[in-house]
């Protein structure tokens, strides 16, 4: 985005209107959780579009210290790290002969990853359980949920990763090869570095996806192994009565996300805008 | 929005990829040995990738094919073979077919709402208002929740009686139906759509906006000097110049769409009275519920072909007008 902005006359007063309903609409839930989880069951039951009256902190309070929360939390973040680590490396090694290579069956490989794009999770889902719990007895494991969300992962890592790859000037390889440099070397030493930000894209997609996942989660953990979602799900049908109770956990659920996406935003939007500009 | 930054497969340049071809023979594949080495290499890089790939996507897709040709309860082995006796109770059972109708239903509603919508909100953002940056945070904010975690605010807000929404549509003299909003069989869908906008909406905004952002300045000026309104010039050179960005979109929220699960599943579990149910609910209620593998393997390669088959002809009908403009 190195050119200046179209923008295209000023807003007048009706411009901000329609912006000020957009932000209302959109932030309305978001805040109408967080300042539930400050209200009694009572004041919620009372007048549901009312402020905190007085603020309670219990409902945060018990949240933090419930223990099972803090292992869904500790789930989360393992699968999602394990998730990111595996996708963006194995992506990253098949981007690498896709981008750089010359060899007759290039673009059927490259074929191979976008095809892989319309494979939803949901078609496979079924014989999926069956191979990791049974075959694979990895039902219950932070593996048995990443290796396969890093394998979904894998068509978007690959589509994105190849065009940065590409663009990577090849004089820097073409120095490293006459000094005597394997491809291995170069591999490690100037492209991974030099595809830096194409990583941190597809990395921080990675960890979102499987930090927001739902449907493989919901078949292979049970229990102790559950993740931030599944407890999120769980404790809303659980405690059903306890509406300030599942706004609160609902609520911190979201803080996660919610921090990595403000820091990463710019990440996050260029590496969707570069998914769709194909 | 002049070459495509990602997923072409063909090279932008001729001439570059001429020499970059030279290049590359000249460095790598000079002799047989050279080049038998260059194969290992490239099986080494890719390997694992594919490994992958053919364990945890491959693999399951082939046996969920597999599966839908037996009936089987999830144990023992595969021995009742019943042809596609499977895919005639799926694509008889009421209950599937009216969830095909509600993907399509979604499909299309999204297209018809969440497209204009998001494209007005896109040109509204790119003038030139104060708070833009912050405002375009905002709207994104509801995409990156988990889907599960916005379904859960919602079904709180949505509760009949003690939901947010019924004080705020009564405080406007709207009335909430008794069994409240997701408990009607008739407006269960609808809801659950107008949660998804919700949700999705920020990321047409935030596409459009970037395609609008390369519309270059020049445009504008001259269209300007020419005496066109603001909405014309919107018309005939904005919008039409992100066409592709719009129709990629499309396609991401076609597909979405088809695969759609997580957000019913919370909301309504595909009830009431199936009012809601999707291919994707429809297949994890029975494989993982009912223990009908063979039905929820043949469901599974309904959906499949279902996307497949419009992904294809999206491709081709709409799709490849783009890749031809930009060779």
């Amino acid at each position: 985005m190195a050119r200046r902005s179209t923008a295209y006359g000023r807003g007048g007063p009706l411009v901000y209107l329609i912006a000020a309903l957009v932000v209302a609409l959109t932030l309305g839930p978001v805040l109408y959780g967080a300042l539930g989880g400050f209200r009694s069951n009572e004041q919620l039951a009372r007048d549901p579009a009312a402020l905190p009256d007085p603020w309670v902190f219990g409902n945060y309070g018990n949240v933090l210290s419930n223990s099972s929360f803090w292992t869904y939390a500790l789930n989360s973040t393992v699968i999602a790290l394990i998730t990111t680590a595996v996708a963006v490396l194995a992506g990253v090694m098949a981007a690498y002969p896709l981008a750089r290579y010359q060899f007759k069956l290039r673009e059927p490989l490259f074929l191979v990853f976008v095809l892989g794009l319309l494979f939803p999770a949901a078609v496979a889902i079924v014989p999926l359980f069956i191979l990791i719990t049974r075959d694979l007895q990895l039902g219950n494991t932070w593996w048995g949920v990443a290796l396969p969300q890093a394998a979904f992962a894998l068509p978007v890592t690959v589509v994105i990763l190849r065009p940065f790859l590409m663009a990577l000037p090849k004089e820097l390889e073409e120095a490293a090869m006459i000094d005597g440099a394997s491809r291995i070397r170069i591999f490690w030493r100037i492209a991974l570095p030099l595809s830096m930000p194409g990583l941190v894209t597809v990395g921080v997609l990675a960890f979102v996806a499987s930090w927001n996942a739902y449907l493989l989660p919901l078949l292979l953990l049970q229990g102790d192994t559950r993740t931030l979602p599944l407890g999120v799900a769980d404790f809303s049908t659980q405690y059903s009565a306890d509406t300030a109770g599942v706004l609160a956990f609902t609520t911190i659920a979201m803080i996660p996300a919610l921090i990595l996406f403000l820091a990463m935003q710019r990440r996050i939007v260029s590496g969707l805008q570069g998914a769709v500009k194909g | 929005m002049t070459s495509p930054v990602t997923a072409a497969p063909e090279e932008t340049d001729p001439g570059a990829a001429v020499t970059r071809r030279a290049e590359a023979r000249r460095v790598t594949g000079r002799s047989s040995a050279g080049k038998r080495r260059q194969r290992l290499e490239i099986a080494m890089f890719v390997a694992p990738a594919l490994a992958l790939m053919a364990i945890f996507v491959v693999y399951p897709v082939y046996s969920a094919a597999r599966m839908s040709m037996y009936r089987w309860k999830g144990f023992g082995p595969l021995v009742d073979f019943v042809g596609l006796q499977n895919y005639v109770r799926v694509l008889t059972d009421d209950v599937f077919t009216d969830a095909v109708v509600h993907n399509f239903i979604i499909v299309f509603a999204s297209i018809l709402v969440q497209l204009p919508l998001g494209l007005a909100l896109a040109l509204l953002l790119n003038r030139r208002i104060r708070g833009r940056g912050l405002l375009r945070t905002i709207i994104f904010v509801p995409y990156v929740l988990a889907e599960v975690i916005a379904g859960v605010v919602w079904f709180q807000m949505l509760q009949p009686r003690t939901g947010l929404l019924e004080t705020v549509l009564g405080s406007v003299g709207i009335p909430v139906p008794e069994q409240g909003f997701l408990g009607t069989p008739d407006l269960a869908l609808a809801t659950v759509f107008v949660v998804l906008t919700w949700k999705y909406l920020g990321l047409a905004v935030l596409l459009f906006l970037a395609g609008l952002q390369g519309v270059p300045d020049e445009l504008h000026e001259a269209a300007q000097l020419d005496g066109a309104s603001w909405w014309q010039v919107q018309r005939r050179i904005a919008i039409p110049l992100i066409a592709p960005t719009i129709r990629t979109w499309v396609f991401l929220s076609m597909i979405g769409s088809l695969q759609l699960f997580d957000m019913v599943w919370i909301l309504t579990g595909g009830g009431p009275a199936n009012a809601t149910t999707t291919m994707a609910t429809y297949l994890i209620s029975q494989g993982t519920q009912s223990g009908n593998f063979g039905i929820a393997g043949a469901a599974s390669v309904v959906l499949f072909l279902i996307g497949f088959v419009m992904a294809v002809a999206y491709q081709f009908l709409v799709l490849r007008r783009d890749t031809k403009a930009d060779a």
